[in-house]
Parts: C-alpha cells; sequence; structure tokens
C-alpha cells in the first residue's frame, strides 16, 4: 500500500477531471474515440498529437465548447451535462487559452479581465479591478491595462488573455496551442508565464508542440492519433522510450523541426 | 427664358420651413431609433432557435423590402383604424418609417454579426457569460462598427425618405412646402430652397453618425 501511494502521490484524491469513454462525433465523423482521462489537482498534462488528432476537441469538450455523444465528462466533482446552469458552473471554474488570443477588440486590456467576474461572478467594480490589476501584474503586464488588444505585441496579448482566464479564479486551466500563432521570439514569454502558473499550483492541460515546456513542465505527456489516446506517460519516458510507432515517428518529425 | 425669380413667398414662409424641417429631423430621429431597435432585435430572432420566429423575420424583411414605402405608409395610415387602431400621421410616419428602415437594418446588421469571428463568441463563453450577455456585451459593438458606414447611408435615405409622409400630412417639410407651393405658385423657389435644406439635413445626419462613431467605434484595430 505505502509503496504504491509513493509512486502515485495523489491516487487517493479525487480527480479534478475525469474523462471516462467519451466519444465524439461531428455529424457522421467521429472525432473522439473513448477517451479515458483523469487530472489530478494540481497536475500537468500536455496534449500533442498530429493536426487534425482531436486535441483541440478534446479539451474544447472539458468547457462544452462542444457537445460530446458517449461517456461522461467530471469537473470537481460535477458530471457535465446539457443543463445550462451546469455548463455555466463549470465554464467559471474553467479556464481557457486561444491560439488566437480572441480579446475583445473593443474593450481596453483592463475591461477585458474585468468583464467577466463583474457579469458572470457578479464582481463589484472595485473588486473587478483590484483583481484584473494584481492578474496583469503577474504576467508582467500591468502597465499596459489602459490600452486597446490591437496596440499590444501577440505576446503580449495572450498574456493579456492568460490574465483575463486567471481572473475568474479558475481550478483548470485549458490552453489550446497558446504559442503557435506567434512569432518565435515572443514564444518565450508566454511558455514563462505558463511555467510560472504551473510552479503555482494550478491545474493545466496545454495542447502544445513546444516539447522543451513539456520536459521542464508536465507531469504527464499524452499523444493523441486519430482521435484516441495512444500513449501517456511522464516526459522523460515519453521523450526517450516511446512505446509505439506512431509516437517514434511523431516525435521524430517535431523534434527535426525544433 | 420669361420666369422670373420671386422669392418673397419663400421668404415670407422661412419660419414655417425651418420648423418644419425640425419636424423632418423628428420623424428621422424618431424613426433611426426603431429602426435599431427592430434591427437589432430582428438579428436576433432571425438567428433564434425557434424556426417559426426565423421564418416569421425573413417573411417581415422580403415583405418590407419588396414593397413600395408610399403603399406601406398608406396601409399603417388607413389599415390600423380598421383594427381599432388610430394614429395621427405622425406617429404612423414614424412607424412607417420604423418598420422601413428596421427592414433593411436586420439584413445589414446581420452582416455585421457575422463578419465577427466565432473565437470571439467562444472566449465570451468560455469565461462563463451567456449566450445573450456575449451577444450584448461582446458581438454587438464590433459587428455594429464593421456595418456602420453602411448603416449611415441607410439612416440618411430614411432621413430622406421622410419627404414621403407629405402623403398623410405629416408635420415635415415637403408637406409644409407643398402648402407654401400650392398657396404661391412658386414651384421653383419654393423646392430649390427645400432641396437645400435637405442637402443640409443630410449633412448634419452624417456629421451626427461620424460622431456617434467617433464615441463608440473608435478604438484601435490591427
Ligand atoms: N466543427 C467541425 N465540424 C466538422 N469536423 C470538425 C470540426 N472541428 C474539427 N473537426 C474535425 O475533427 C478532427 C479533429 O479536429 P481538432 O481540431 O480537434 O484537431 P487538432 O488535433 O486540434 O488539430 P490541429 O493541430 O490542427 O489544431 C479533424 O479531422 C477536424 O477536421
Ligand atoms: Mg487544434
Amino acid at each position: 500500500m505505502n509503496s504504491q501511494s509513493a509512486t502515485a502521490p495523489a491516487q487517493g484524491a479525487e480527480a479534478m477531471i475525469k474523462m471516462a469513454g467519451v466519444e465524439k462525433w461531428y455529424g457522421e465523423f467521429k472525432a473522439l474515440t473513448d477517451i479515458n482521462l483523469s487530472v489530478r489537482q494540481g497536475e500537468k498534462i500536455v496534449l500533442c498529437g498530429p493536426s487534425g488528432s482531436g486535441k483541440s476537441t478534446l479539451i474544447r469538450c472539458i468547457n462544452h465548447l462542444e457537445p460530446y455523444q458517449k461517456g461522461e465528462i467530471r469537473v470537481g466533482g460535477t458530471v457535465l451535462s446539457d443543463d445550462s446552469r451546469i455548463i455555466d458552473a463549470i465554464r467559471r471554474e474553467v479556464g481557457m487559452v486561444f491560439q488566437h488570443f480572441n480579446l475583445f477588440p473593443h474593450l481596453t486590456v483592463l475591461e477585458n479581465c474585468m468583464l467577466a467576474p463583474m457579469r458572470s461572478l457578479r464582481a463589484s467594480k472595485a473588486q473587478a479591478e483590484a483583481t484584473a490589476r494584481r492578474l496583469l501584474g503577474r504576467v508582467k503586464i500591468a502597465e499596459q491595462a489602459e490600452k486597446y488588444p490591437a496596440q499590444l505585441s501577440g505576446g503580449q496579448q495572450q498574456r493579456v488573455a492568460i490574465a483575463r482566464a486567471l481572473c475568474m479564479q479558475p481550478k483548470v486551466m485549458l490552453f489550446d496551442e497558446p504559442t503557435s500563432a506567434l512569432d518565435p521570439e515572443m514564444v518565450k514569454e508566454v511558455l514563462d508565464t505558463m511555467t510560472g502558473l504551473a510552479e503555482e499550483g494550478m491545474t493545466m492541460i496545454c495542447v502544445t508542440h513546444e516539447m522543451g515546456f513539456a520536459r521542464q513542465v508536465a507531469d504527464r505527456v499524452i499523444f493523441m492519433a486519430s482521435g484516441a489516446i495512444v500513449e501517456e506517460a511522464p516526459p522523460a519516458e515519453f521523450f526517450t522510450k516511446p512505446r509505439h510507432e506512431r509516437t517514434r515517428q511523431f516525435l521524430g518529425e517535431i523534434l527535426r523541426k525544433h | 427664358m420669361n420666369y422670373k425669380l420671386d422669392f418673397t413667398p419663400v421668404l415670407d414662409g422661412l419660419p414655417s420651413l425651418l420648423t418644419a424641417c425640425l419636424g423632418t429631423l423628428f420623424l428621422s430621429l424618431c424613426g433611426m431609433a426603431l429602426a435599431i431597435v427592430i434591427g437589432i432585435g430582428g438579428v436576433v430572432l432571425r438567428d433564434s432557435r425557434i424556426k417559426q420566429l426565423r421564418w416569421l423575420v425573413m417573411a417581415f424583411v422580403e415583405l418590407i423590402r419588396n414593397t413600395p414605402f408610399l403603399v406601406q405608409i398608406y396601409f399603417i395610415y388607413f389599415a390600423l383604424p380598421l383594427l381599432g387602431v388610430r394614429l395621427d400621421p405622425t406617429p404612423t410616419a414614424i412607424i412607417a418609417l420604423g418598420i422601413n428602415g428596421g427592414a433593411y437594418a436586420i439584413e445589414i446588421i446581420r452582416g455585421g454579426v457575422q463578419s465577427i469571428s466565432k473565437g470571439q463568441i467562444e472566449a465570451g463563453l468560455a469565461l462563463g457569460l451567456h449566450k445573450a450577455q456575449v451577444f450584448r456585451l461582446i458581438v454587438l459593438r464590433p459587428a455594429l462598427r464593421a456595418i456602420f458606414p453602411s448603416l449611415t447611408s441607410q439612416f440618411v435615405l430614411l432621413t430622406l425618405t421622410t419627404s414621403v409622409a407629405s402623403a398623410i400630412s405629416a408635420y415635415e417639410l415637403t408637406s409644409v412646402a407643398q402648402r407654401i407651393e400650392s398657396d404661391s405658385f412658386r414651384s421653383f423657389e419654393v423646392y430649390g430652397t427645400v432641396t437645400l435644406f435637405y442637402l443640409v439635413i443630410s449633412w448634419l445626419m452624417m456629421r451626427f453618425f461620424g460622431l456617434i462613431s467617433g464615441r463608440y467605434f473608435s478604438y484601435p484595430v490591427k
């Protein structure tokens, strides 16, 4: 018993996210096949795989941006259903960062960060502003608070997007290729922000092909292909001893590129 | 060319022509306000989940855009009393202008809404906002910005269309002009002056929309 809990420290704790037998179709096309995934509180997962393998679809099911047809998803013990109150409750606890930032162009950086806390959590203006300024400071962009998104660089915009999601005080953060729309010189500032967040104990699922980040931050790397989870392992094992041919092939391609 | 210009009747009628301009502005602004409400409401219903509502909006747009405004205003003026609703010419004109402008506004604003990327909507939903909040707080302003030049032209057109309300003797510039003209027979002078007035009113409207645009839609975009 003891030795077992030493190798799997938080096994007893309730999973933060639990996907069981999840299947998803886009019409006739099956995008996810029998997804089983359990993420403990504080765990960092990196999700990778070739284009079209279903990575985005998987994380978008967690906050119900995509409905799924079979299986069960639990977030913090709540079973995700089509009930809009449940969906809203889960979305308040799950932050998401997108490839293309999706900041609201008509609102300043500060207003971007205050909107949802005020409208969704019913925070007071003063409260929302204090939280927003604190988190903008944390992503090192406090001095840009009064600017509009179009006046920022891509890296700055993505850091604002991270701060905006954090303003909801989420329990989980989902990242969908947060650095792949960025110029190379801006990738680091965003990855550093994410690494900082990971060090503070945030539960994270990151779709990314930044393998350096995966090595340094991930507790587990998951490889997907054709809508299914093919392989999952801690990064040391994943990168040195991949078990499946498709994983080896994928790693070969991705590491050659970088 | 034996015609002798005589502006005396116009000059005598100038005070009533100028106040009639206020009538025209009043009809225009009220008509626009109604049109914008119908336009935005129509867009929401046009893409609602309820099929019957979608059809209703589409039928409304088709009906209004494919029939003459003069007939619409007559219909409202003469048909509503049969249903027991009796309205004065001015409120009738405002309703007709609002309905007519609203039908065009639905199509224009809908184009703006469709130009907003899905990512914007998803970002709002992912932050826990409801669909209605996403529309109101995230989609609407950038959508209106995208189509504001078209909306401005449509509303300048609405302003000029107020002259058709003279057919039911609503209080506005053209009907006052008609009265002065029929009393004096100085058609050229009267309608020449009124043409100039309409030009100024259109120009004022464009300025007005320019100010709104500067106030609400001047945020920078890439
Ligand atoms: N809205 C949709 N309608 C139909 N098919 C879709 C839709 N969204 C995604 N798909 C399909 O589902 C599959 C998985 O897509 P998904 O976006 O999850 O892949 P991904 O792993 O995130 O790829 P990428 O690395 O290119 O982002 C793809 O084959 C894609 O074409
Ligand atoms: Mg993707």
